[in-house]
């Protein structure tokens, strides 16, 4: 009889222990899913599943829409969470989440602000026309994560797939408390059933079997009903033995496989889905509403009215305790998930999140929070229930010594922290958290072996680099030595050899020679002194020559600066003007033709006694240029120097043929110099003049 | 006769398993000691030298060759323990002139503070800090064994050690401690 056959017939399988805990479903299971009103706050954890948690999209003080998405699908295993409501993000800090340590982790604080306004959505009515990578992107963005307890990324489930023979669907809910699934099933069945549709066609599985304890009546005739055309769909109804809802025992349950040690369902060929998460999977492909609130059982003793209720992500504990009639006693003992694998919170401030099934309130006889644990007494009654078929006491003397090669050995990594064998001891012992106690440690300590690991390559690959730079710091000092070594020799050998010492003396010697040599020729140059103090004298006489053609220039451009207003306005007399300049230079010319010609006869004087006055000449010429230039500043000086041009020209024709036609060459040039020289000065009375008379004119008028 | 034939048969007999044993003992040559490489495997590998040796293999190496097996502080009294199950030798406490405090911790630089001076790199044995001359250095603390060595050279002492932030990810259960209780 194949498996197919035994599950239509109704013949299921055993698998190994199991407990019979008390059932307290009554509490929650005749009440409706109640909807809650918005709290004053909403804390969401950015990390609420297993893996990393997503960048965030938003800072403090950003207005969010219901179902915005509030961080970032940045890895594979993250998952990204919404705004449950639309209100404001009052502050992103650290706060204390939802988990056995108590630890504070990065959370972000909504304050609602009442209207709750969705964003837009598009919704799907009919998801076939989607692609099947489609679809499982819609389910990663709309963040849904395993809702049955372990928070692993439904994406990631749903996007490995070879050929899956069996799809199964997790309703068994055997925690002894929790009637979330229960409820969802009878009020929500249709969408749940969608979710489980969407499912089949993303991985095409040969079977669906849905896996239902029997002490849900009301769920199992609904889900049969809303089945009831589905050929592929099988509802498979199991006797009630906690722990059925464990991924492995539903697994050996229904098919009778059993997964190996170390090895997930996904290599039988086979995946489990809770049926909350169809639920959520449906709603966010069909509706377009991401995961943002789930069924919360909020159950206990300790509660005047226990009820499932629809809670939204990130709701505080302490809230939906209050809407449910929580008596506070005087040590609140408040655990999270069942009683059997949940656990205490550190307080009644955390919010609810993806994993959340069960708020539970017991009061002090339901639940005692003390430890009475006694010594081991060999009962073994802990092997008998273990589902997992370990050997608890042998496990808890091992954890207790640490002894973790042993621990690993015994297949500590197969307990599914279930806490049956706790729950049968009949010395109180509580294994499962040392058992949890050892996993932790373990985990630990192999993550320490592979950062030890890491810090010994490090520190080898380390020495080596020094080793290497060692032998080449080595090697280069060698080579600059011998290099040093090779100079060194080089200079001793020229130093050395007798040959060079002689040259050398040699050397110093004519040097000493010339030196007297010089010395003599010295005594010989003194005769000539006489010349060289005239060219000295020449010297000055050109210096000051200079200095007064400068002074006369400075003066000169003083005047105009002072004038160049005028001289604008009175532009348009220019021409009248420049030839009553003319006029007036050719009245000063006699006058300076004699002067010119008595400096020409000192110069000529001076001439006779100079050797040489070569090196003169540039300097004169280039002060003569200088005083051009300075003039060349402005159109008056232009004008002026052209008619001191003309005039030169004149009278170098003069001079030439009247007073020095023996001179000599050297004579003459300087002569022109002298003359030129003495233009230029007449050239600048004449303009002072000329302003003079501009300015007597500007009085006139 | 039977005398010389003894003699001659055991002399080859001799001759042939010495050969056999120096072939073997070529053939099969270990690299290195063994002893040292499990006790290497052993230690924390923090390379922090609180032993007196430079780094855990010279550490593994001298307990191998009879130095005290008390002398890692950083792994405490477990790995003194295993090292003790290893050489078949007694359980001895830590040595008195250790902090007694191992737990867990990574260098920090105050990084305001750094003057870019180089010190603690060269003094890092894992390469675990970042850094230029004249600019500011980082610890990278994923690799950071919190050998403290890079504390003493910091000319500016920005350098601190703190204990290891405990997130979900790294806490441990624990029975003993006190239980939680709410406070309102």
């Amino acid at each position: 009889m194949s498996i197919i056959e035994r599950i239509k017939k109704g013949h299921f399988w055993k698998f190994h222990g199991g407990i019979h805990p008390p059932e307290q479903k009554f509490l929650t299971n005749d009440k409706p899913i109640r909807t809650l009103d918005l709290p004053d706050e909403l804390i969401l954890p950015l990390q609420q599943h297993i893996g990393q948690r997503g960048e965030l999209l938003v800072k403090e003080g950003d207005k969010v829409l219901k179902g915005q998405q509030l961080t970032l699908l940045s890895s594979p295993m993250s998952v990204p969470i919404h705004a449950p409501t639309s209100g404001i993000i009052k502050a992103i800090k650290s706060s204390t989440i939802a988990h056995p340590s108590g630890l504070s982790d990065l959370c972000l604080f909504i304050t609602p602000d009442n209207v709750d306004k969705w964003q837009e959505r598009q919704s799907c009515e009919d998801f076939y026309q989607k692609s099947p990578q489609e679809i499982i992107n819609k389910i990663a963005n709309a963040g849904i994560a395993g809702m049955g307890g372990a928070g692993f990324p439904t994406h990631i489930k749903i996007s490995s797939k070879p050929s899956i023979n069996y799809l199964i669907i997790n309703a068994a809910e055997c925690e002894p408390y929790i009637t979330a699934d229960d409820l969802l099933i009878r009020e929500q069945s249709t969408t749940a059933i969608d979710g489980i549709k969407i499912l089949d066609y993303v991985l095409q599985p040969e079977h669906i079997l849905i896996g239902i304890e029997d002490n849900k009546p009301d769920a199992i005739k609904a889900l049969k009903k809303a089945t009831k055309d589905i050929k592929k769909i099988t509802v498979c109804v199991l006797p009630t033995k906690y722990p059925t809802g464990g991924e492995k025992q539903l697994i050996t349950a229904l098919t009778g496989l059993e997964v190996p040690s170390g090895q997930l369902p996904i290599n039988l060929g086979i995946i489990m889905q809770n049926i909350a998460t169809c639920f959520a999977i449906a709603d966010a492909v069909i509706n377009d509403t991401p995961l943002i609130r789930r069924v919360v059982t909020v159950t206990g003793q300790a509660l005047a009215k226990p009820q499932n209720v629809w809670a939204l992500l990130g709701t505080p504990v302490n809230y939906l305790l209050e809407q449910c009639g929580y008596q506070a006693t005087k040590d609140k003992n408040l655990i999270m998930g069942g009683p059997m694998m949940g656990f205490n919170l550190a307080n009644d401030q955390v919010p609810i999140i993806k994993t959340t099934n069960c708020i539970l309130a017991p009061s002090k006889q339901e639940v005692s929070s003390e430890n009475n644990e006694v010594d081991c007494i060999r009962c073994g009654q802990c092997a008998d229930v273990c589902p997992s078929q370990l050997l608890p006491q042998e496990l808890q003397w091992s954890a207790k010594a640490k002894d973790h090669v042993q621990l690993q050995k015994l297949n500590l990594f197969d307990c599914i922290d279930c806490g049956a064998c706790a729950y049968v001891c009949p010395s109180q012992i509580p294994l499962v958290q040392y058992y949890r106690i050892a996993k932790a440690e373990i985990r630990q300590q192999q993550m320490l072996d592979v950062q030890a690991e890491k810090a010994k390559i490090r520190f080898e690959a380390r020495k080596k680099r020094l080793e290497q730079e060692k032998i080449a710091r080595e090697a280069k000092h060698k080579k600059a030595a011998e290099a040093r070594k090779a100079s060194m020799n080089k200079k001793n050998e020229g130093g050395s050899s007798a040959t060079s010492a002689v040259a050398a003396a040699l050397a110093r010697v004519k040097a000493k020679k010339a030196s007297a040599q010089a010395a003599k020729n010295n005594e010989n140059s003194i005769t000539e002194q006489p010349t060289q103090d005239i060219d000295t004298k020449s010297k000055v006489a050109g210096a000051i020559s200079r200095a007064k053609a400068k002074k006369m220039a400075l003066n000169k451009e003083a005047k105009e600066n002072n004038t160049v207003v005028e001289a604008k306005v009175v532009n348009t007399a220019k021409s009248n003007k420049t030839d009553k300049d003319k006029d007036k230079d050719n009245d000063n010319d006699n006058d300076k033709k004699a002067r010119i010609a008595a400096a020409v006869a000192k110069a000529k004087q001076k001439s006779a006694q100079r050797a040489s006055s070569i090196e003169q000449k540039p300097e004169i010429q280039s002060v003569v240029e200088e005083n051009t230039s300075s003039r060349d500043e402005n159109k008056k000086a232009k004008i002026s120097a052209a008619v001191a041009k003309a005039k030169e020209k004149a009278k170098a024709k003069k001079l030439a043929t009247a007073e020095i036609k023996d001179s000599q060459t050297s004579a003459d040039s300087e002569i022109n110099r002298q003359e030129k020289k003495k233009i230029a000065i007449a050239k600048a009375i004449a303009k002072a003049k000329a302003k003079a008379k501009k300015q007597q004119k500007e009085e006139t008028k | 006769m039977t005398t010389l034939i003894a003699i001659v048969v055991l002399g080859i007999m001799a001759s042939l398993f010495g050969a056999l044993l120096g072939f073997a003992s070529i053939k099969y040559k270990v690299e290195g000691d063994p002893l040292a490489e499990q006790i290497d495997n052993l230690l924390p590998q923090t390379q922090c030298g609180q032993c007196g040796y430079p780094g855990c293999k010279p550490y593994a190496n001298a307990v191998a060759n009879g130095e005290a097996i008390n002398k890692c502080a950083p792994g405490g009294d477990d790995t003194i323990k295993k090292i003790a199950d290893l050489m078949g030798v007694e359980v001895q406490p830590l040595d008195e002139n250790h902090d007694q405090d191992n737990s867990p911790k990574v260098a920090f630089i105050i990084e305001e503070d750094c003057i870019g001076c180089t010190k603690c790199i060269q003094a890092c044995p894992v390469d675990a800090i970042l850094g230029a001359a004249k600019q500011m250095h980082t610890i990278i603390i994923d690799e950071c064994t919190g050998c403290d060595l890079c504390v003493a050279p910091c000319p500016v002492d920005c350098i601190e050690m703190r204990p290891i932030v405990q997130t979900t990810q790294n806490w441990q259960w624990d029975l003993n401690t006190i239980p939680v209780t709410q406070l309102d």
